[in-house]
């Protein structure tokens, strides 16, 4: 069953969007949020577990501090006021991925609110800054992973029985939820891509998580509602979750404001749901109806103690926060040399740390710039994955820069060396050797291919010898055809000139 | 009893205990339900006239204790092998936990 649609631009001209983002960001700390066991990610389930997490009678929460730092840290980065108290509360609920059957959370009291952050939006005509107000940000522990079996594709829908890793529940986490963002109109699904890019970035900077999508270790869930333009009111909303890559995050909005649009232009009403994002089909499906069944009974965790973290703490981590997104970027910027265009293209393909990390890595800031602007981001693109995702690292582009640099492979050997390191082939110097794609540095040879060249297109020999010196190009293709491309296009067109001179 | 709004006066319906049992997936009765309606209100009322003697200066208390701020070091302690964590499981498989199918949604 397919849900009706409506144009993009059709939806926009009946109704307001208004958007909430909830994103879950898991912290880097090396022991989960109330007990000592590991966090490490990709361990053989149920090997990172203790009585504590898997909620056995007897055990008792202790909060790591560690976690408590990171979540201050991240409230100021957003602006936020920090409790000057607050306490953990238990949200009751039965589902399997939480072995306590409550997951321990913040209720009324987050440790961090009432703050904001400026977005970049890209837009027509340029970027235009959207500021985003955040509601609150608490902190929380993650769930198990659960694994549907049966049905068809792994999914909860017409699965027979699930198999649960707890190596997951209990991992800090930290929710931060936004104030509706309103007013973005046909930018909405923008705005809500660039928020959460650059909550990557802010918390990327922080050093307090790894924030890889992919990894779940930031995801994020999309409140939408539409009302009727100009009345400023706020819909029904439905909440989309499994929305795990920023490509996504876009196209999701995008997807509820034309089928939403559908149904209230046809006088329907918006069930208030919980719908699941489809990566591959791109639409949203409906999950679970939201009703008074949410009912989770919280109410302070009695195991924990408050938290009531002094004014000379939260001063003294304010003091070390490290720059701003939208500074750093200015900064980088400057160090780089970029042009306006080539800063906002960077950032749109959402390459700036993949090409800080390149240049740190020794390539030079445009190399670094032309190979994940053009290169990488588009097999990403043909891929239809985050370009951070791709099977790369940062130091691997500067090493087939450095090989261009050496005189070791040219720009069109390097394309090759690309395929070899994203198909797994192994590091760029270990492709180069396997697929035997060094430049022929042999004088003797490069010599050889040019006279064979000369020979066997007197016509265009004879218009070079006249002085047509552009007619060269046609023999040094010929040449580099004759090497498979390996070897110096600079060097065969000096020997082609020096021979007919 | 002195007439204190949100003290005394407390209730709790039939339905209101048919939707609390069925949030903590206990299946009751409708005897059952007749039956604890009342004596749950009872319960009620008597943790209800603490309200009467708190003023409005003193805030609700949740721990007994005047400790804030226990924190536990990031640092790792040995946790338990997959087969002591599975070792109370029902069910298991691929060494997991083997649950039944899940009906609602993930949280």
């Amino acid at each position: 069953m397919s849900d009706a649609l409506v144009p993009y631009d059709e939806a926009l001209a009946a109704f307001d969007p208004a958007m909430g983002l909830e994103v879950h960001i898991e912290l880097n700390t090396v022991t989960k949020m109330f007990c000592g066991c590991p966090t490490e990610f990709g361990a053989e389930p149920n090997t990172q577990t203790c009585p504590t997490c898997l909620g056995l009678p007897g055990s008792m929460p202790v909060v790591n501090g560690k976690a408590v730092e990171s979540a201050i840290r991240i409230g100021l980065a957003l602006n936020c006021d920090i409790a000057s108290w607050c306490r953990f509360a238990r949200k009751n609920y039965f589902y399997p991925d939480m072995p306590k059957n409550f997951q321990t959370s913040q209720y009324d009291e987050p440790i961090a609110f009432d703050g904001y952050t400026d977005v970049l939006v890209d837009t027509a005509d340029g970027s235009e800054v959207f500021r985003v107000e955040i509601e609150r940000a608490h902190m929380e522990e993650d769930t198990g992973k659960s694994l549907h079996v049966g049905g068809s594709t792994g999914r909860i829908q017409g699965a027979d029985y699930s198999l649960v890793d707890y190596n997951r529940a209990g991992i800090p986490l930290i929710e931060i939820v936004t104030r509706p963002i309103m007013g973005a109109r046909e930018k909405a699904p923008a705005v809500a891509k660039a928020y959460v890019a650059h909550l990557r970035e802010l918390i990327l900077g922080l050093g307090v998580s790894d924030v890889r999508m992919e990894q779940g270790s930031l995801r994020c869930d999309v409140n939408l509602s539409l009302a009727p333009i100009g009345t400023g009111e706020l819909g029904t909303r439905t909440e989309t979750k499994n929305v795990n890559s920023l490509r996504s995050v876009e196209r999701a909005a995008r997807y509820e404001i034309s089928r939403q649009a559908a149904i209230l232009g046809s006088g329907g009403s918006i069930l208030q749901e919980t719908r699941h994002w489809q990566e591959v089909s791109g639409v949203t499906l409906s999950g679970r109806e939201k009703s008074d069944a949410d009912d989770y009974r919280y109410f302070p965790e009695p195991d924990l103690v408050p938290v009531a973290p002094s004014e000379e703490w939260v001063r003294s981590l304010k003091d070390t926060l490290p720059e701003p997104p939208r500074v750093r970027r200015d900064r980088l910027q400057k160090e780089w040399g970029f042009s306006d265009l080539e800063m906002r293209d960077t950032i749109g393909a959402d390459a700036l740390g993949l090409v800080e990390e390149t240049i740190a890595a020794g390539a030079s800031p445009q190399a670094a710039r032309k190979w994940w602007l053009s290169e990488l981001a588009r097999r990403a693109n043909e891929q239809d994955v985050d370009i951070a995702s791709l099977p790369i690292t940062p130091a691997q582009v500067a090493r087939i820069q450095a090989l261009i640099d050496e005189g070791g492979i040219n720009d069109k050997l390097a394309r090759q060396v690309f395929d070899g390191v994203l198909a797994g082939e192994g590091t760029p110097d270990e492709v180069v050797a396997a697929r035997g794609l060094a430049i022929v540095s042999d004088e003797g040879a490069l010599s050889a291919a040019v006279d064979a060249a000369i020979a066997a297109n007197p016509d265009v020999a004879g218009k070079i010898r006249e002085g047509k010196v552009a007619a060269a190009g046609a023999l040094i293709g010929a040449v580099m055809k004759d090497m498979r491309g390996q070897a110096d296009a600079g060097r065969v067109r000096e020997l082609i000139l020096e021979k007919l001179a | 009893m002195p007439d204190i709004p949100g003290a005394s006066r407390v209730e709790i319906s039939r339905d209101e205990v048919a939707h609390l049992a069925d949030l903590a997936r206990i299946d009751l009765s409708d005897a059952e339900l007749d039956a604890l309606a009342p004596q749950l209100s009872v319960i009620l009322e008597s943790i209800a006239s603490i309200s009467e003697v708190a003023a409005d200066d003193i805030p609700p208390t949740s721990h007994a204790l005047p400790l804030t701020n226990v924190f536990r070091e990031d640092v790792v302690v040995p946790c338990l092998t997959a087969e002591q964590a599975l070792s109370g499981a029902p069910a298991k498989e691929q060494q997991r936990f083997a649950v039944p199918r899940i009906l609602g949604d993930e949280q």
